[in-house]
């Protein structure tokens, strides 16, 4: 696999509002962006965000955009902040004690952390995948109803089951064991179990958190395919130690990295966002150049 | 030159690393040979006391068990045979089932408070360090804590009571292992959940409990159990009877361990005979809602396979 060029994925991508499981379903809360979008317009947007933990500011000023229908993936060192500033996007670290965020998170336009935002309306629209496949101790089958149950979808469960199931390319693995447990799977097949479980409730945009570095080299490349196939209905931030990884998959690359500040305190930054392309062929910053040949210190 | 020589069978070159177990020292293979006995002696030592309590109960008692004995009056006096613990057996479901019916609920949503919602904040310390200490009360003080709060009030002796007594001493218990329980679901599948939009309540209600449904069923079984055996709270607010009394809220009841206690502490063989069918009853009771609660908890776990 080599670097996608943007432009190529550009047009493909522009496709989108004839791909069907963008067409609006009745009974389905109208999820404000049905309106088709060129692909590439920024979707999120981050200004000046910084998240802290307690008085322990983890990450500070980070500011790019999040375009439409493309991958942007966020590289760099551990503790450099990338996984904080992802949990960021979908108020997921609003589950940790203390933790606060400043700075402008805007979703369509719409600040993410205004008072009335509801975290769980934000959620509903950006779904997210973790680092460890988590599928619940449930059924395949009802791993991934969950979500559209208790988002009170209606019209035929099992349809959107198969579609989520078949979107996550897993359908023709575990058709024929829906009332298995989730757990049941391997590692691999339960990381795309997790995604078509959050495929199933159609998000906007997907976060993933490292989704492949609990897995093997094959199941890796199956969910780097699927990635490419997702982007052309979803808008997709991934988090990944693997610099090669982002390289095949991502249109946009974020290279983070950690700090020490003159009090002696770590802070994550991000050092430079652009084209995939542009940052690992011709990074403009030197701490960039360093990381992706392997100078790290 | 190359001799072909089956890499298997070959002897071992000289130099290389012994394997096989007599190259352990003398001092690592005796006290693993001490230990594993040690631990062996323990589990019949554990399993004697258990074995002789079950074996006395089923010889003495086996004989007295009948129709009649379970569902018979019980006779007015120790001296002859005949008559049954009908009453005592009609307490003991009703009481201690009111008992678990206002402990366990109230239990198993304290828990997810502590746990869920509650975590390290001063009214959650608080009660968890409550819970601990109400586990430690001996159940004849919560017996006159309720005399003295229910039964003076009321000047009247009943079945609910009892349950009362009883449900104060299963609450704590229920609430502590239901926390620990709830405890042991891992974060990955609240998080899981509420990236998929689900409220607190909601993921509470379809993704903790179910995981931990078969570990708080077993607390609350341990809880309910216990209660079912407990004598002086029975003794002290319950009262007394000889018919049967469905009615929890009035007239005086009684429950197998009081009769166990009244009964066993009489010289007469008759008697004697009553305590031991009690006994084996009430292990047989408490042994059939351990079922049956199994049951209905795996039909809610869900599979790990």
């Amino acid at each position: 696999m080599t670097a996608p060029d943007p432009k190529v994925e550009t047009v493909t991508a522009s496709d989108r509002p004839s791909v069907s499981i963008n067409a609006p379903t009745s009974g389905w809360g109208a999820v404000g962006v049905d309106t088709p979008q060129a692909a590439g317009a920024p979707v999120m947007d981050l200004r000046d965000v910084s998240v802290f933990y307690g008085n322990y500011e983890a990450v500070r000023g980070t500011s790019m955009p999040i375009r439409q229908n493309q991958i942007t993936a966020m590289i760099g060192p551990s503790g450099c902040g990338k996984s904080t500033i992802l949990r960021s996007l979908n108020r997921m670290n609003d589950l940790v004690p203390g933790a606060r965020v400043a700075g402008k998170v805007t979703y369509h336009g719409q600040d993410l952390y205004a008072k009335d935002v509801d975290p769980i309306q934000v959620r509903r629209r950006i779904g997210m995948v973790f680092q460890k496949p988590n599928p619940f101790p449930k059924s395949i089958f009802d791993n991934v109803a969950y979500g559209l149950r208790i988002n009170g979808i209606k019209g035929n469960l099992h349809d959107q089951v198969e579609e989520a199931l078949t979107g996550a390319a897993l359908w023709d693995e575990v058709k024929d064991k829906l009332k298995m447990s989730g757990l049941s799977l391997s590692g691999g097949q339960q990381q795309r179990l997790c995604i078509a479980r959050t495929i199933a409730v159609r998000p906007d945009v997907i976060l993933m958190d490292e989704p492949c570095s609990a897995l093997d080299p094959i199941a890796t490349g199956k969910i780097e395919d699927l990635m490419h196939e997702l982007a052309k209905t979803y808008t997709i931030v991934i988090v990944t130690h693997n610099m090669q990884q982002a390289a095949r998959v991502s249109h946009y690359t974020a290279f983070f990295t950690a700090e020490v500040d003159d009090k002696q305190v770590r802070h994550g930054r991000l050092v430079e966002f652009s084209e995939t392309g542009k940052l690992f062929t011709n990074p403009s910053d030197k701490r960039t150049e360093d990381y992706i040949t392997g100078r790290f210190g | 030159m190359t001799t072909t020589v089956d890499p298997v069978t070959r002897p071992p070159a000289a130099g290389a690393p012994n394997l096989t177990r007599s190259a352990l020292s003398v001092r690592r293979r005796v006290t693993n040979q001490v230990a594993l006995g040690l631990i062996v002696l323990a589990l019949f030592v554990a399993v004697i006391p258990l074995g002789l309590v079950v074996w006395s109960v089923l010889s003495r008692g086996g004989s007295v068990i009948s129709w009649e004995f379970l569902t018979e009056d019980i006779p007015n006096s120790f001296r002859r045979s005949g008559g049954g613990v009908g009453p005592a057996v009609i307490g003991t479901l009703i009481i201690t089932g009111m008992a678990a019916l206002m402990a366990v609920p109230l239990g198993v949503l304290g828990a997810i408070y502590l746990n869920e919602y509650g975590k390290q904040r001063p009214l959650a310390r608080l009660i968890r360090t409550m819970a601990d200490i109400m586990t430690g009360v001996p159940s004849v003080v919560m017996g006159l804590f309720i005399y003295s709060a229910w039964v003076l009030l009321f000047d009247a002796r009943t079945g609910f009571a009892g349950a009362l007594a009883l449900a104060c001493l299963m609450l704590p218990v229920i609430i502590r292992s239901t926390e620990e329980m709830l405890r042991l679901v891992p974060d990955e599948l609240r998080q899981a959940s509420l990236a998929l939009g689900a409220r607190k309540w909601r993921t509470t209600l379809t993704v903790v409990l179910p995981a931990a449904i078969s570990g708080i069923t077993s607390g609350v079984l341990l809880a309910i159990a216990r209660a079912a055996g407990e004598t002086a709270p029975i003794v002290f607010v319950v009262g007394v009877t000889t018919a049967p009394n469905w009615n929890l809220f009035s007239g005086e009841n009684t429950a197998l361990p009081a009769q166990i206690f009244r009964n066993a502490s009489q010289v007469f063989e008759p008697a004697q005979e009553r305590a031991w069918g009690s006994a084996l009853t009430l292990i047989v009771i408490v042994l059939v809602f351990t079922i049956i609660a199994r049951i209905i908890a795996n039909r809610f776990a869900i599979k790990e396979r």
